[in-house]
């Protein structure tokens, strides 16, 4: 099944695997020029140049409080940059084909679960349409059958997957991702990284995963950026096979590169 | 089959005490252990309530202080829940009116009496604006409390699926201050009876409360009695419909799924 649709993936995209990802056709989906955020005399981020190509599976890593978050709000259009310029599209400022998911599933706990994904279509679909597309997008995350259930009876890892199918209905271009698996415990996180990267996979939106997780981010993304005191301080791409599997020698290596970049920052 | 005998069961439990109450007072009376004029007995009562409903006096009465409650309590919900709203939903209108409000509600509104008496003799106008003064306050103020504590990220998700104004009060905000305006509409019932009987106590022509004042005037004493009784299951009449209500309304509340 996941060999099937990544033979469809490559034949779409007509790249081999270990592709290197940035190649100059594949138009890009968003970029920051020199972008800064200060909160009054605070300065988040400074001087962000990041260019991501559509497709691409970009994860963000940093330790708390670095502006990792912050990034993912100027992206979805919730705080505005005070310095430089963000372009989505080649220039379109349109900010309503990207999705972001948080940490906590944030549904609302009077709709029931149908009702619920049904919001990501708000102003897309309505009625009867919007309901078999709502069922539809259930169903690839396993829960059809919990359609009619009120949130309050789901599981937290359950929760978070109808969180993401109201993220993924509207089919955004950009999945904006705020540390969305951090609060499951390690089984479900890694149920849930493979659920994530088989919907990426057939869905070819552009994936941001924000997260402080190095292992998740090496298992799951073609490229890894670090932030350190509000600036990139590493660029890192992962051209390794999917699916990965997690322990393997490769993966380890690079999940010492980037700790050893995190940690050196720390001793500056 | 077991279950919903179970089911009756345990619904009808609070019902057992009241009944035993009702036994041991009857046979209490009829072995004279108190006295007819301080209490009279349960099936006295129970004749005067016949007596009463043949002549038609009583299910008038009912009807009158039942029309006067709910008249008022509309008048004063329906304030009261506007400006609760308003106030939520815009600093602009909170910061105009809270505080004067907040200041009104410190009077207790039984304290109006005289004055009203003094605006409005003991015409109707008067019961309808205490009973819509009673109420108005609780229903303010928990409808305000529950649009200010919806959860403040749903708002922000809302937003970002892209709801618009009404969108969002429709479906985020109203829905996530309901269980605390039901809060409200229970508690502003307790207060619209006990408002009213106050008021058709101390002036009216009509109405339950003038109906156990005119049997004092005469001795009648089950009659009296039988005025309080009357009251008690109103009140619970009104409270059950409320319950109802919530129950139907929040039924994705975990406090109202049953296991």
């Amino acid at each position: 099944m996941t060999a099937a649709t990544i033979t469809a993936r490559r034949a779409f995209k007509s790249v081999p695997l270990e592709r290197a990802p940035r190649r100059p056709q594949t138009p890009v989906a968003f970029s920051f020029r020199n972008v800064g955020k200060k909160f009054g005399d605070k300065t988040v981020l400074e001087g962000i140049d990041l260019e991501v190509r559509e497709g691409q599976f970009l994860a963000v890593i940093g330790k708390s409080g670095c502006g990792k978050s912050t990034l993912l709000r100027l992206l979805a259009g919730l705080d505005r940059p005070t310095s430089g310029q963000l372009a989505h599209d080649a220039g379109k400022t349109d900010h309503s084909r990207t999705r972001i998911m948080f940490q906590e599933p944030r549904l609302l706990p009077w709709a029931r679960v149908v009702d619920n994904v049904a919001v990501g279509l708000t102003g897309i679909a309505k009625g009867r349409q919007a309901r078999d597309r709502s069922l539809e997008i259930l169903r690839e995350v396993g829960l059809a059958d919990r359609a009619g259930e009120w949130p309050s009876v789901l599981s937290g890892g359950q929760k978070q997957r109808v969180a993401l199918a109201r993220a993924l209905v509207g089919q955004p271009l950009i999945l904006a991702l705020d540390e969305p698996l951090g609060a499951l415990d390690a089984l479900t996180r890694i149920e849930m990284q493979q659920l994530l990267e088989r919907i990426w996979l057939s869905q070819k939106f552009t994936a941001v995963l924000v997260t402080h997780d190095v292992a998740e981010a090496v298992a799951l993304a073609d490229r890894v950026v670090v932030i350190d005191e509000g600036r990139i301080v590493l660029d890192l791409d992962i051209p390794l096979p999917r699916p990965r599997r997690h322990g393997t020698s490769e993966l380890a290596r690079l999940e010492g590169l980037i700790l050893d970049r995190l940690f050196n920052g720390e001793a500056r | 089959m077991r279950k919903t005998l179970a089911n009756i069961g345990h619904e009808s439990a609070g019902w057992i005490l009241p009944a035993v109450i009702l036994v041991v007072w009857e046979l209490a009376s009829r072995a004279g252990l108190i006295a007819t004029n301080v209490l009279p007995a349960p099936s006295a009562v129970a004749e005067a309530f016949w007596r009463l409903l043949k002549s038609g006096e009583l299910l008038e009465n009912i009807w009158v202080s039942t029309a006067r409650a709910l008249s008022g309590f509309v008048v004063g919900g329906a304030i009261g829940f506007a400006l609760g709203l308003a106030n939520g939903l815009s600093a602009l209108s909170r910061g105009l009116t809270d505080t004067t409000l907040q200041m009104i509600r410190n009077i207790p509104h039984l304290a109006l009496i005289p004055l009203v008496i003094l605006w409005f003799g003991i015409d109707e106008e008067a019961k309808l604006f205490l009973v819509a003064l009673g109420v108005f306050f609780p229903i303010y103020v928990n409808t305000l409390l529950g649009i200010q504590t919806v959860d403040p990220q749903l708002v922000e998700m809302g937003r970002i699926y892209g709801m618009s104004r009404t969108q969002l009060f429709l479906r985020v905000i109203l829905p996530g201050a309901l269980p605390a305006i039901f809060v409200g509409l229970r508690y502003a019932l307790g207060i619209m009876w006990l408002t009213l009987i106050v008021a058709e106590t101390i002036s009216a022509s009509s109405g339950l409360g003038y109906m156990a004042m005119q049997a004092r005037e005469f001795l009648l004493i089950d009659v009296v009695v039988l005025s309080i009784l009357i009251y008690a299951l109103l009140g619970k009449l009104a409270d059950s419909l409320a319950r109802l209500l919530e129950r139907l309304s929040l039924q994705w509340h975990p406090a109202f799924q049953r296991a």
